[in-house]
């Protein structure tokens, strides 16, 4: 069991000059900005002392190179600047509604899972039938509308007709968030399922197929343990890198998402900037939404291995 | 789940002969790519025609009819500026599908070359380009387009650099993964032996051979293309807004939810429409162009 998860620190290291190339294009992008960075970080209060004040704390009249160096330094006391909008530094704001797009997502992922088990089985069971054209309909659908709008179409279904849940906001206590989540999180779902469903029933219709299905049922195994012991934990398999993979998509929406519902997380913090030209909060968002991908990444692979005793990353030349 | 019997696998000969009946099938016969055809072939010609297919102005504003709901004079109503529904979403296929279309010209060229390049010779070329990759695809699609588009300054141009700068990375993976296969083939290496150069390998023999998949992925890559040309126009930070465009559209309908709800659905609903058509016309496309890889 050990011995394959020797890959650990390789794959960390691997994933050190990715995470040094994410900073380095975050970096990059203040120079992309027309004009000078400090004028353009400093948007409205760009008063001549402001500006030399920020050019000298950024290094703006050294080489390229050393202004990197002083970027990463300044970044690993945990400071990316001040945001103009809020005038405090973007760090403390971006940990602050961090945890609030985390929850969002970690929310839409039980319920992705919750509706894409179920429905991949389903039409995993007579692939061809009713059901399953049914379910891969869903899947063409989901994935072919704007996220957005599916949030307020949502809305207008459930919060404006029905009535059962609001339009929007956070709410106060841990259970309202639960409550007020709900429906962005579905939103979210809705988009993430088909990826997941067609992995998942994919990997189940070819579970179903193998010796050991067949012998299981032949010793008197069926409904829902045959499903669950023999069938997903197989067919799981497969789906987890899917959805490592495309969590990174699921915090993109999440941004989109939280704008929609007004819920004060990483994505209205950066949308916000960008409408009020804040440049540093933009720069940070990105950063700290880029690293948590690449942490996820390793995260995966490690899960992954876990999972699956016949994945050995350790013995394998290319880990991806 | 439990009663069914556990299915089949298809015995090999039986599988080739379907696979060669697919191929072998006319092109007219092949339901969704015709489906696709149909529907995409229908937007293309409501973009083209637009200014004829209504009286109305999309951009005019006349504020003695706004907010009106669906009538013979306006089948779908009117906005908040009092501008026909109808033509506003007939107008919006023109912005809507021609950035949709453009956007996936630059990252099919570069993705396409650096994974060719980075697959044919390996080495460090590799391990460059593929770090490359993993670099910006950390970024999450949005993130990574809002901030360039921020950055670059609102306006098409953006929008179209942002895209390119996101989405080269999907078909440098896919052509990279081709041409990993394709190198081990027999034909490869004859033309190898027969004397050609590297470029004319990669061009001639290999280029064909792998460009297939990325055409198909392109299929879908423009409907993300749209969805992103439309989630910026719904946050407000896409093409500016007396141009009509379904982003935008579905954000001034937001605000009359309650009392004109199809103001905020019906252009939702024709980008669904428009990603259906162009999924149809990608599997389609990938029957007809690499019959062997289906399921």
């Amino acid at each position: 069991m050990l011995h394959r998860l020797r890959f650990i620190p390789g794959r960390i290291l691997q994933a050190i000059p990715v995470a040094i190339g994410v900073t380095i294009l975050v970096f990059m992008m203040s120079h992309l900005l027309p004009g000078n960075p400090a004028v353009a970080m400093l948007g409205n209060h760009a008063t001549p002392a402001a500006v030399a004040a920020l050019s000298k704390h950024l290094g703006l009249n050294q080489p390229l190179w050393d202004q990197y160096w002083l970027f990463l330094v300044h970044l690993l006391h945990g400071d990316l600047g001040e945001s103009i909008t809020y005038q405090q530094p973007v760090f403390g704001l971006v940990m602050s509604a961090a945890p609030v797009t985390l929850s969002l997502v970690l929310y839409a992922l039980v319920l992705s899972l919750i509706i894409s088990v179920p429905l991949a089985g389903w039409a995993a069971s007579r692939p061809g039938g009713v059901r399953d054209l049914g379910v891969r309909g869903y899947t063409l659908l989901g994935q072919g509308m704007p996220q957005f709008w599916t949030g307020i179409m949502l809305i207008l279904l459930l919060a404006v007709r029905l009535r059962l849940f609001p339009v929007s906001g956070y709410g106060q206590t841990p259970l309202d968030h639960l409550y007020y989540l709900f429906l962005p999180a579905l939103t979210l779902a809705i988009s993430m399922c088909p990826t997941i469903i067609r992995s998942l029933r994919a990997s189940t219709i070819q579970v179903l197929g193998s010796e050991y299905i067949g012998t299981a049922r032949s010793k008197g195994i069926g409904g829902a343990s045959l499903f669950r012991v023999h069938v997903l934990r197989n067919a799981a398999i497969p789906t987890v890198s899917i959805v490592g993979v495309n969590l990174g998509f699921l915090v993109g929406g999440s941004l989109i998402i939280e704008q929609v519902f007004a819920i004060p997380g990483l994505g209205s913090l950066m949308i916000n900037a960008i409408l009020s030209d804040d440049f540093p909060t933009i720069q940070g968002v990105a950063l700290v939404v880029a690293l948590f991908v690449v942490v996820v990444g390793v995260l995966t692979d490690i899960v992954y291995t876990l999972l699956d005793p016949r994945v050995d990353l350790a013995n394998t030349e290319a880990v991806r | 789940m439990t009663t069914t019997p556990a299915p089949t696998l298809t015995p090999p000969k039986a599988r080739r002969r379907a696979v060669r009946a697919r191929s072998l099938r006319p092109w007219y016969r092949n339901g969704s790519l015709v489906a696709g055809i149909v529907i995409v072939g229908g937007l293309i010609l409501v973009a083209v025609f637009a200014p004829l297919l209504t009286p109305y102005s999309p951009t005019t504003q006349n504020l003695t009819d706004v907010l009106q709901g669906p009538s013979a004079a306006h089948w779908l109503g009117t906005d908040q500026f009092g501008r026909d529904v109808l033509t506003r979403l007939i107008w919006s296929t023109r912005v809507d599908l021609r950035i949709g279309f453009m956007a996936v010209l630059i990252p099919f060229v570069v993705g396409t070359v650096l994974g060719g390049l980075a697959g044919y010779f390996g080495g460090w070329i590799d391990t460059v380009v593929m770090r490359l990759v993993d670099i910006f695809f950390a970024f999450p699609f949005y993130v990574m387009v809002i901030a360039l588009v921020f950055v670059l300054g609102a306006g098409e141009t953006s929008i179209y650099l942002a895209i390119a700068a996101v989405s080269w990375v999907s078909y440098a993976k896919i052509v990279r993964g081709e041409i990993l296969v394709a190198k081990q083939q027999d034909y490869v290496m004859a033309a190898r032996l027969g004397g050609f150069s590297h470029l004319k390998v990669l061009v001639r023999h290999i280029g064909p051979n792998v460009l297939s998949q990325a055409i198909i992925y392109a299929m879908s890559d423009i409907v993300q293309d749209i969805m992103a040309i439309v989630t910026l126009g719904y946050l407000g930070l896409g093409i500016a807004p007396p141009t009509a465009e379904w982003g935008s559209m579905i954000a001034g309908g937001q605000q009359f939810i309650t009392t004109q709800w199809q103001q905020a659905t019906i252009p939702g609903l024709a980008v669904v429409v428009t990603s259906l058509g162009l999924s149809w016309l990608g599997d389609g496309l990938s029957d007809l162009l690499s019959p062997d890889r289906r399921k």
